[in-house]
């Protein structure tokens, strides 16, 4: 046996034999053969050894925390193949040349598939989680879902990797936030946290007791920037109760001028508070009733002046470039009065009366705009359906507002049902090409009349000739929105039509191909849904 | 399992494509929108018509036992879009996959496979019956003549090596790689693709990192090692002549003993050099609990032929190579189409890892690393050192190799595991564990990590 050791042999390789010699004894090994070789030989034998002797090392560091565990029943088998292969597909290329072809677009059904999920109370499977985080990475709408998901094992995962830091901010469930109970946790994370972590805090402080969290949100209010003020209290807009209605008052008196005003509007979306009450007094000195000419009809009066009340009740005084300031002030009235306040001041009236009545001197658009305003603020769900009007109504002729960004403001407001009542009548009468923002406000998936109503439309577009693209927002919204129920029914869309008269050259084709699309889509979305139940697919008989 | 048999994950599925674009084209198909008249049968057929943009339809049908393809597209991609497109349907348990009746054009094909099969030949790339050297005197001359050339090509690169030692490694961070290149040039020319690719892996190492003096010296050592031991490969014992002879290049055909076992899919892994792309897949037999490497190789554009989704278990031969402490193996005669597997194979502690690797390098000096299944192992995840595979005690770990780190499959083992034990099959070394799939108790999911 020599007694070389590997360092001898690494300084004579590194050096050359030449300048200097193995020793002897690795020469007196290799009889007849010259240095180089007897080095060699013996450095083999050396690393043969060293690596048949290799042992396991005691770790360095601590070995990790186990991640806590997760209650949740585990997917079924079918579901859990299914996720894979919806994070697989999510960084497919789309087709060549913008056009979609006939398969499903799978990016588009992972929301789908994470709001059923946990709407089922289902666990994710843990070796999918990676791929889940880097989907919540990339994509900032899915995250909420993605990590209500991935649960507690997920938020585990993510702080080993910096890739995944996102979920440890503002993740549901809280990270590191100390239980609400817990008040020296919470003081000294309300003193020392990050902001994201502060507001985090409170919002589950708040729902666990809100008076509490007043108090903690009052006691280093004064010391707050002005913009994390009126971050917080844009925090309280989520479940605004009467509770907070002192702590807002005292608000409307604060050093920044956007906080008062958002006191002011939260304050008035609290229809009995004291500042709802002030505005209802201003706001009734202004709109009246005229009976003088026979038929009854609105006269308004519009402010003269923005008194140092209103200004605290956070009427801002000067108008944007372009209106008026005594319709400003109107405006701001109207929009924050209370809206029970109408029908006693307005003879006794339902709000369907009093949207159809005239208004005097061109107010009416001013006043309507501002109870549209309040419906949404105040969530009244009949002053909402007033304002709206029948959905055959064109819209620049009805009552309310044309802005259909403010109609679907307005839609949400109602009932699931009877939003999508609406918005079937609306598209049966108008056609699909102002529809897409008001489909977007209805519930999925969507009920069987607003179903039938966007394939009508698209089946009449069709006729018409036109090419699918132009209504593609719907097409794609119909996509995810429609019941899945209804693919069979579609079947027969998908055949390639004969191309009727002055029809776009190569139209019938494309349509067959984005009804193909529709249809895979919604079988896929109904499997996706059997497979979350642990149902099988139907069987082949 | 049910009615059609044992479906794959889109994943595995998709592992077979040629290339990207193939990838991408077959995951478009991969829906019921353009297919028609399929179906696919308990014993792993699958058929169907795709529609294209001609007006005849494709003709495409898939064994999934081999797996073997046949579209009457006029691809050259292998397999073609439409294959995975179908794949992918019955992956995804398609409805258009439901009628059960086998059409002409796929019962022929099918049938002709089978009985292939059943006859013992496959139609795999180099199965059948070895041809019989028409002169087996001229085969014994050629032979002797390529060895003459290896003798000739190890004793040229046993000068090259005692130059670099007698004038010092340190010289060989100067001399550059393209005296390496030009070296193992001549060890192609000698026909010996196994120096010439240890030669290429010398020329890698000087300046790849610090300690690489020692490693150009252990790699030279082990390189004039197995030179030594090819000039002397008369004189040693056969087992150990045979493991010599592969290691520099000369194959064999696969003659070694022929088992028959219920083999599970451990892993599957391709690696490539642009050129040519290797695929590894570890099996490990039930009954025997022997382990087998089949390697399947693809041109470049192609997939290798093999594919053998990890987490089935398949009734099959595998006949082994000969050679001391030989895993690699071909696969022969399949019984039956694949079926889910139980689980993990047994495994052992993270002290057994290195300890199995030692005893095989008694047989064969030259391996890198041996497979081995570690169980109740917890992986401890590191943001800028090593990853390490620790016993549940905290007792002791192994080093996760570096090629495996930055691996997307790491943090799946680490999601997988939680922080809690696991059982993990992978490759054990000298430069650390490569994790290859891992299983918790928890779920019934194989997880391959490659």
């Amino acid at each position: 046996m020599t007694t070389t050791t590997w360092e001898d042999l690494v300084t004579s390789a590194l050096l050359g034999t030449d300048r200097r010699a193995p020793a002897p004894e690795v020469l007196a090994r290799a009889p007849g053969k010259d240095a180089p070789a007897a080095l060699l030989d013996a450095a083999a034998v050396h690393t043969v050894r060293r690596r048949a002797g290799l042992l396991p090392a005691p770790p360095a560091s601590p070995l990790p925390e186990p991640a806590p565990d997760d209650e949740r029943p585990p997917l079924p088998e079918a579901a859990r193949l299914r996720l894979g292969q919806l994070l697989a597909g999510r960084s497919g290329a789309p087709a060549a040349g913008g056009r979609r072809g006939t398969a499903p677009d799978l990016t588009e059904l992972l929301p789908q598939w994470l709001a059923a999920a946990n709407a089922h109370g289902h666990r994710a499977p843990a070796s999918l989680l990676p791929a889940l985080l880097d989907a919540g990475r990339a994509r900032t709408d899915l995250r909420p879902a993605a990590l209500t998901f991935a649960g507690p094992r997920g938020l585990w995962l993510a702080r080993l990797n910096p890739d995944w830091r996102f979920a440890l901010r503002g993740a549901p469930g809280g990270t590191s936030l100390p239980d609400p109970t817990d008040r020296d946790g919470v003081r000294r994370l309300w003193e020392e946290g990050l902001f994201a972590e502060r507001v985090a805090l409170l919002g589950a402080v708040r729902e666990h007791d809100a008076a509490a969290a007043a108090t903690l949100l009052a006691s280093t209010w004064s010391t707050e920037r002005a913009e994390d003020r009126l971050m917080f209290l844009d925090s309280l807009r989520t479940g605004l109760t009467y509770a907070d209605e002192p702590f807002l008052e005292e608000a409307l008196s604060d050093r920044s001028r956007n906080v008062r005003s958002t006191a002011a509007e939260l304050l008035s979306a609290l229809p009995r508070s004291a500042l709802a009450r002030r505005m209802a007094d201003r706001a009734s000195t202004c709109v009246g009733l005229d009976r003088t000419g026979g038929a009854a009809s609105i006269t308004v009066e519009a402010p003269h002046e923005c008194d140092a009340g209103m200004q605290r009740d956070g009427v801002l005084p000067d108008p944007p470039s372009g209106r008026g300031q005594r319709s400003w002030w109107l405006g701001q009235l109207a929009e924050s009065a209370p809206l029970a306040l109408w029908p006693s001041r307005l003879g006794g009236r339902t709000p369907e009366e009093i949207v159809a009545l005239p208004v005097a001197d061109g107010w009416r658009d001013e006043l309507h705009a501002a109870w549209c305003r309040a419906a949404v603020r105040q969530q009244d769900a009949a002053w909402a359906r007033a304002l709206l009007g029948p959905p055959t109504t064109p819209p620049a002729t009805g009552p309310g507002t044309s802005s259909l960004a403010e109609r679907s403001k307005l839609l949400s407001v109602l009932p699931d049902g009877e939003r999508a009542a609406w918005v079937a009548g609306f598209i049966a009468a108008h056609g699909l090409s102002e529809a897409f923002q008001l489909l977007g406000v209805c519930a999925v998936p969507w009920t069987e009349p607003l179903g039938r109503a966007v394939v009508d439309a698209l089946d009449i577009a069709r006729d018409a000739g036109s090419y699918p693209w132009s209504f593609s927002g719907v097409m794609g919204l119909a996509e995810r929105c429609l019941d899945p129920g209804q693919a069979d029914r579609l079947e027969v869309l998908t055949a390639v039509p004969d191309e009727p008269e002055g029809a776009s050259p190569g139209a019938g084709g494309y349509w067959s191909e984005a009804f193909q699309r529709l249809v895979a889509t919604l079988r896929l979305r109904a499997a996706m849904l059997a497979e979350l139940t642990g149902a099988s697919t139907p069987g082949p008989r | 399992m049910n009615q059609q048999g044992v479906r794959w994950t889109a994943e595995q599925v998709l592992a077979l494509a040629p290339d990207d674009a193939s990838r991408r084209a077959g995951s478009k198909l991969g829906t019921a929108g353009p297919w028609s008249g399929g179906g696919s049968d308990g014993s792993g057929a699958v058929w169907g018509l795709c529609r294209g943009s001609g007006g005849k339809p494709y003709q495409t049908v898939v064994d999934t036992t081999g797996p073997a393809y046949r579209c009457s597209c006029p691809s050259r991609k292998f397999p073609c879009k439409h294959a995975l497109g179908l794949l992918l349907l019955w992956a995804a348990d398609g409805e258009p996959l439901r009628g059960s009746d086998v059409p002409d054009w796929a019962g022929q094909w099918l049938a002709g496979r089978r009985t292939r099969a059943a006859a013992g030949q496959g139609d795999r790339a180099g199965g059948g019956p070895p041809a019989k050297p028409a002169d087996p005197e001229a085969a014994r001359r050629r032979a002797q003549q390529r060895a003459a050339r290896i003798t000739a090509g190890a004793e040229e690169l046993e000068q090259r090596l005692a130059d670099l030692l007698r004038g010092g490694l340190a010289a060989a961070d100067r001399s550059g790689y393209g005296l390496w290149e030009e070296t193992a040039a001549r060890m192609v020319d000698a026909q010996a693709p196994g120096l010439a690719g240890r030669v290429r892996e010398l020329g890698a190492i000087p300046g790849s990192g610090p300690d690489w003096p020692v490693r150009l010296l252990e790699e030279c050592a082990l390189t004039h090692l197995l030179d030594r031991a090819w000039l002397d490969v008369e004189r040693l014992p056969e087992p150990l002549a045979a493991t010599v002879r592969t290691r520099v290049g000369l194959t064999a055909p696969a003659d070694g003993p022929v088992v028959r076992d219920q083999w599970s899919v451990l892993a599957q892994y391709d690696t490539g050099d642009g050129r040519l792309t290797t695929r590894r897949v570890w099996l490990h037999g039930r009954g025997s609990g022997r382990t087998a490497l089949l390697l399947s190789f693809g041109a470049a554009g192609r997939a290798p032929a093999l594919a053998l989704p990890v987490g089935l278990a398949l009734d099959a031969e595998v006949r082994y190579h000969t050679g001391a402490g030989q895993l690699r193996a071909e696969l022969g005669e399949r019984f039956s189409p694949p079926v889910p597997d139980t689980g993990p194979p047994p495994g052992g502690s993270v002290a057994d890892a290195p300890a199995a690797y030692g005893a095989a390098l008694r047989e064969d000096p030259w391996l890198d690393s041996w497979p081995v299944t570690l169980t109740g192992v917890i992986p401890v995840p590191s943001q800028d050192g090593p990853w390490l595979l620790a016993d549940a005690g905290g007792g002791s770990a192994l080093p996760v190799t570096p090629a495996a780190l930055g691996r997307p499959g790491l943090w799946r083992l680490a999601a997988l595991s939680g922080g809690r034990p696991v059982t993990v099959f992978g490759e054990c070394g000298h430069r650390g564990f490569t994790p290859l799939t891992a299983w918790s108790a928890d779920t019934p999911e194989t997880v391959p990590l490659t």
